[in-house]
């Protein structure tokens, strides 16, 4: 059964989850997730050895369909709800993050 | 017919009577629900959005084309739609701060579907952020509350669209259930919510939460309305792959009425666990209701669903798990929310990792962000195999435990409380989420096990608050849930209003 979650393993699936937790949010994380998984761990009763997982619930396979060209989503359209769009040059649109090189 | 609605209830049925024999227009009855709404959401905050220039408008394109249109099924039918569907150009948040000002470029599937259909969406509904609660207090919006008894919150993550169906700001709300979102507020709010089986309904625009899980459907004031909705949503979409092109089968006329053939399942031992303790006056409602059942013709079995207890631990493993990867998507880029950041950093690559984690951490909520810490736990390395791969592997005893009823004791449907208490006090499981999670006893094993459930009202306590009781059927078997229902509020006395005291 695993152990019960420690600070540094909350810090550590925070860095994985890219959220930057506040040091009182990552102390009382630590606390109810702790608790929760610790209700979790009664799961670990359960002999599964022959068990397959559900990955899903319905009994569909694949879900096929034709390659075919179809229209999309308009550029202005795909950026008109980003926070910022604004190109290098006059009139270039693209979704912009912060400098990434130098 | 629908006896059971108070008789002025501007029901669908009603409505679309109405509308189609031009004895009211699709703008007066638009106009009622709007002024119903501008007198009494201050108190509830059941609404995010409300449309009121763009429902009127509508509606009078319906006037103009009653006679052409008169045979669509929702003809001039107000609705709303949970925020987490999305609406074109209009905001679609999911009641999060990370979304802040998102007006999605397009419409989701059921939303078409509904407008094809003659429906008018007159406004968006409150939630707990990304659906993710069972009291619609995690919302950036604020709680709504239950026009029942105001200080106690509508249930969730659907609250907003339950409150606005019980206070008849519109005859139905369009909303999705991962884990009972859709039934748990229905049953605190005193009206019909449907959870229809995975794959019924597309789920194409619909801001994923946990895609294994999640299914769209209807809060509504009667079973007959919830079946009408699920006829028009329902069928397969080329743009959702997991959506099935299964007929529904309509209800004989001959089977209204009457439960009489059907075989009726109950879990005695998971109801008699001391686990989250049943209320009493929940018991007995739901005793009751069994009763009405048997005299209306069913034959009640006694079933064993031996990994139920499983069911709540499982669920909380599987939707954060799937939830921490649908939400990976939300980072400042592409739309909603990005925070400032104005640390001098050299390092490109780590200026870019900080304006994710930067924006994540102010644009989520608590519980957005405990959900998310508990999926990447549940899947990261050296715990994949103990937490998550066992949670599936449990999810597949549970359902061969209801297949196990369906067959071995031919049972159609399973009956349950849909919760294990009623409508709680805002602010009252704020601190421990772990027993908030513990009151979906009854309904996270209808996801996990993609079957469809239907929550009807069946009756109060003695203070007065609303009372769910549950029916789960076969899979793609909507039209025994409904016909139950349908019986079980046909036999009851008159459904009482809230009785709100609107400003």
């Amino acid at each position: 059964m695993p152990k019960r979650l420690t600070r540094p393993e909350v810090d550590r699936i925070a860095a994985l989850a890219h959220l930057e937790l506040t040091d009182e949010e990552a102390e009382l994380f630590t606390r109810q997730l702790g608790d929760i998984l610790d209700f979790a761990n009664r799961l670990q009763d359960v002999d599964t050895t022959s068990t397959k997982s559900s990955w899903q619930s319905s009994e569909s396979v694949n879900s096929l369909r034709e390659d075919n060209l179809l229209p999309s989503l308009p550029t202005e359209e795909a950026l008109a709800n980003a926070p910022d769009a604004s190109g290098a040059h006059a009139g270039s649109r693209f979704f912009r993050v912060p400098k990434v090189i130098g | 017919m629908h006896s059971t609605s108070a008789s002025d209830d501007l029901t669908v049925s009603r409505i679309r009577t109405l509308v189609t024999s031009g004895e009211k227009s699709a703008v007066e009855i638009c106009q009622t629900f709007l002024n119903r709404i501008a007198a009494g959401n201050s108190q509830l905050n059941a609404m995010t959005t409300v449309l009121p220039d763009e429902a009127l408008s509508r509606a009078e394109t319906i006037d103009a084309h009653r006679n052409e249109w008169n045979d669509l099924p929702l003809l001039g039918v107000p609705i709303t739609v949970k925020d987490v569907i999305c609406t074109r150009g209009h905001l679609t948040t999911a009641a999060s701060k990370i979304l802040e000002g998102f007006r999605p470029p397009y419409d989701a599937t059921v939303v078409t579907r509904l407008q094809e259909a003659g429906a008018i969406l007159i406004g968006k509904t409150n939630c707990d952020e990304f659906a993710m609660g069972s009291s619609t207090e995690h919302s950036i919006y604020g709680p709504s509350r239950n026009p029942w008894a105001i200080e106690r919150t509508p249930g969730g993550s659907s609250g907003g669209a339950a409150a606005a169906v019980a206070a008849r700001f519109a005859p139905i709300s369009i909303a999705s259930d991962t884990g009972g979102s859709i039934r748990q507020p229905a049953a605190f709010c005193g009206v019909v919510g449907l959870k229809p089986t995975y794959g019924r309904v597309s789920r194409y625009g619909l801001l994923a939460f946990g895609s294994s899980l999640d299914q769209i459907g209807p809060l509504a004031l009667t079973v007959a309305d919830a079946e009408t909705v699920l006829s028009v949503i329902a069928g397969s979409d080329p743009k959702d792959a997991t959506s099935i092109d299964k007929p529904i089968i309509p209800l004989a006329e001959n089977q209204r009425g009457h439960a009489k053939g059907t075989r009726v399942g109950v879990p005695r031992r998971l109801l008699d666990s001391d686990e989250e303790s049943l209320n009493g006056d929940i018991r007995d409602s739901f005793e009751l209701a069994l009763k009405k059942l048997n005299d209306l013709g069913s034959k009640i079995i006694d079933v064993d669903l031996p990994h139920a207890d499983y069911a709540v631990p499982s669920y909380y493993l599987v939707a954060p798990a799937e939830a921490s990867s649908n939400l990976a998507r939300y980072d400042g880029v592409r739309f909603g929310f990005r925070s400032d950041f104005s640390e001098p950093i050299n390092d490109g690559a780590e200026r870019v990792t900080n304006m994710y984690k930067q924006t994540r951490n102010t644009g989520f909520g608590a519980e957005a962000k405990r959900r998310i810490m508990l999926g990447t736990y549940a899947l990261s390395a050296g715990y994949y195999d103990a937490y998550y791969l066992q949670a599936q592997r449990i999810r597949t005893l549970i359902r061969n435990d209801y297949d196990l009823a369906f067959t071995k004791h031919r049972v159609d449907v399973i009956a349950m409380p849909t919760t294990p208490s009623p409508a709680f006090k805002l602010g009252e499981h704020t601190n421990e989420p772990l027993k908030m999670y513990l009151g979906d006893v009854f309904t996270v094993s209808a996801n996990l096990t993609g079957l469809p459930a239907i929550s009807v009202p069946s009756g109060f306590t003695s203070t007065g608050l609303p009372i769910g009781f549950q029916l789960t059927g076969r899979p793609f078997d909507e039209t025994t849930l409904l016909r139950l229902g349908d019986a079980l509020e046909q036999s009851a006395p008159t459904f009482p209003k809230p009785s709100l005291h609107l400003k």
